[in-house]
């Protein structure tokens, strides 16, 4: 029998910090040089392992251009013993990186179609590459729609870019925080209450989710009492991807494993199952 | 000499078994097989035939594992015991890299790629089965194991066919047993009657050809083909457990909240036995650790299981906190979503996991109450 020479998955590939910004409190993005391997192709959707020096790893979603695959960029919360020492690091430290992994958003499948792009807290992370390409291919969508919800004001994501954004005539933008102070002009509520109010034609819109579980539920059952078919409405699942290649088992998510199966998953494909606790 | 030929059934004597260890270990191959040990018939190196479990048979139950000798000097007498061989391609423990730090950043050492050249002396036809899962997962998937597909690369497996069924052994209705089909270089059959104890052979490979070709055999007469195979059958008449799989991937997957599910859990203590016994669940867990002076990491891999806690972590905890939820996941991964993920079930019937269980919660009888009505009282 011959042996595979594909090399290893499992080995990490050092890649020096080129850039690093602080997004919010304990909100972070990194640019990772890749010029010297020519770039870091990926798509839409896709992770990759982050490892800072023997700390452990972290799938930790791309969330730059994929048109600019010299630009490879994560945008990171520290929450848990790795991505709180990814935090420690800086530019010129190096991180470890295996990937890219996992299932991407339908882009194209998207094409010709309304888009809308519904995202909660760091969920925007994941989903900054599909808008990034529908601004770039602006021409092959019809409406596109940003509905982006935070905590507060101060947890606002690329705060810059989507005022960029905003500022678009062909692109509707709109951000709703859950408290906020007399300052804050914008909307409040949970983000299920801007959908009804987005321009966009239920029987052609492309619906992508990304936030916790209960926010992408009611935002399909939102999208759904509109007329949005749910085979057009796409989400992304969060389980403990530790190998990335469907070898380790801890993504487990029904039938499928997140990180190769997932984590964009079409929502009819998964509705049952998110009903189910402890899936 | 033309293949058919050199393929059809010898005799071996048994008292002449040495000669195929010996056979074996004169090409080079380390040589693997039962041993009894610590209570228990183990799998470890075996260098004579009389290191075999010579009159030994293997009493099983759920939750019960005993040994005991018998007035006879069968070297098969037995069963499948805790090991399988897993543990020989899918190891338990192993370091993948080293990782050394320096000015420029860090560099990553992979260690050698493992090099196995073993012989399985006594591979029961589930467990050629089970590595032949384990073997489309690992290899033939999309992401294959390179460490896996190097240990794999050169082995030779002598089968034997059980002659007796154990207590929790349910393969027959698997489709995976008792008999080997397939998958061996040399499947070997006890044929013991009065006066005359000898082995039949079969070949199933060109190097098992070559094998048996080093051997004092003498070409298989009619009756003992006859006799060998009504050992299969009577073994496989025998065996009193089965595993209803017509319909199961569908009822497991559509009762996901079946009262069953609480009921286990009240037995079921998440500790992982059956995880570790069985001969195809390969979860891993990955560990990064650094040396004392922070310069030099390493990252190992160890067999995990679906049962602890920390498995289904993610920020902010377990998805899997409850036990009747690790049970369930473990249930309907093996029985149902095996067959979405990889083609066939992930079980083989070997009843492993019924054995070491330590409260002898039985996989045949809780995949069979899920999905029917509750029993009263």
């Amino acid at each position: 029998m011959t042996v595979s020479s594909a090399p290893d998955p499992m080995l990490p590939e050092p890649l020096r910090i080129a850039r690093a910004k602080r997004e919010t409190h304990g909100v972070f993005t990194f640019e990772l040089d890749v010029s010297a391997r020519g770039g870091f192709p990926f798509l839409p959707g896709q992770f990759n392992m982050l490892y800072p020096f023997g700390a452990g790893e972290s799938a930790i979603s791309i969330s730059s251009d994929p048109h600019q695959p010299d630009r490879l960029e994560h945008t990171i919360r520290a929450v848990g013993a790795v991505t709180r020492a990814i935090e420690r690091l800086g530019r010129g430290d190096v991180v470890g990186v295996r990937g890219p992994f996992g299932s991407a958003w339908p882009i194209r499948e998207a094409e010709g179609r309304d888009l809308v792009v519904i995202a909660g807290g760091i969920g925007l992370a994941p989903l900054r590459p599909v808008v990034y390409h529908a601004l770039r291919r602006r021409e092959a969508f019809g409406k596109v729609a940003l509905l982006y919800g935070t905590r507060t004001p101060d947890d606002i994501l690329y705060r810059k870019e989507i005022e960029r954004w905003r500022g678009r005539l062909d692109v509707e933008v709109e951000v709703t925080v859950d408290t906020a102070g007399s300052d804050w002009r914008g909307n409040t509520g949970v983000v299920t209450k801007l959908i009804s109010r987005a321009a966009f034609d239920p029987g052609r819109a492309f619906a992508m989710i990304c936030g916790p579980e209960i926010m992408m539920r009611f935002c399909a059952r939102e999208l759904e009492r509109l007329g949005v078919s749910l085979d057009r409405i796409w989400i992304t699942m969060e389980r403990n991807m530790r190998c990335g290649t469907g070898l380790c088992g801890h993504c487990q998510f029904g039938p499928s494993f997140v990180c190769k199966d997932g984590p964009v998953y079409r929502y009819d494909r998964v509705q049952d199952l998110l009903l189910v606790r402890e899936v | 000499m033309p293949a058919s030929a050199a393929r059809l059934p010898v005799v071996l004597a048994a008292a002449d078994l040495d000669a195929l260890v010996q056979a074996l270990a004169g090409r080079g191959y380390r040589v693997l097989g039962p041993v009894a040990r610590d209570g228990a018939i183990v799998i470890d190196d075996v260098r004579h035939a009389a290191d075999l479990p010579i009159g030994l048979e293997d009493v099983q139950g759920p939750g019960r594992y005993r040994l005991e000798r018998r007035e006879h000097d069968a070297f098969f007498a037995f069963t499948v015991g805790p090991h399988s061989w897993k543990q020989t391609f899918h190891v338990p423990v192993e370091r993948l890299f080293q990782i050394r730090r320096h000015k420029e950043g860090f560099s990553v050492l992979p260690d050698a790629t493992p090099r196995l050249h073993v012989a399985l002396l006594g591979a029961r036809a589930c467990e050629i089965h089970a590595i032949e899962i384990q073997d489309r997962i690992l290899i033939h998937g999309e992401h294959p194991d390179p460490r896996y597909a190097a240990r794999r690369g050169d082995v030779f497996v002598v089968a034997v066919n059980c002659m007796r069924a154990g207590n929790t052994c349910f393969c027959a209705s698997m489709g995976t047993g008792p008999r080997a089909e397939r998958g061996f270089d040399l499947a070997l059959t006890e044929l013991i009657e009065s006066g005359a104890h000898r082995f039949l052979i079969e070949i199933g490979s060109d190097e098992g050809a070559a094998v048996a070709a080093e051997l004092p055999v003498r070409p298989a007469n009619p009756e003992e083909i006859g006799a060998a195979a009504s050992v299969s059958e009577r073994t496989a008449a025998a065996m009193g457990r089965r595993l209803d799989t017509s319909g199961l991937k569908e009822r497991l997957q559509k009762n996901l909240e079946h009262p069953r599910w609480d009921d286990v859990a009240t037995r079921c203590l998440a500790c992982g036995n059956c995880t570790m016994v069985c001969p195809t669940c390969f979860c891993v867990e990955f560990e990064d650790t650094t040396d004392l002076s922070g310069e030099t990491a390493e990252r190992t891999k160890r067999w995990e299981s679906c049962f602890t806690l920390g498995f289904s972590h993610v920020h902010g905890g377990s998805v899997r906190s409850s036990i009747k939820a690790r049970y369930r996941q473990w249930l309907t991964h093996k029985l149902a979503g095996w067959h979405d993920q990889f083609g066939s079930s992930g079980c083989v019937g070997c009843g492993r996991c019924i054995t070491w269980c330590p409260v002898g919660i039985d996989i045949t009888e809780e995949a069979a109450a899920v999905g029917l009505p509750e029993k009263d009282g």
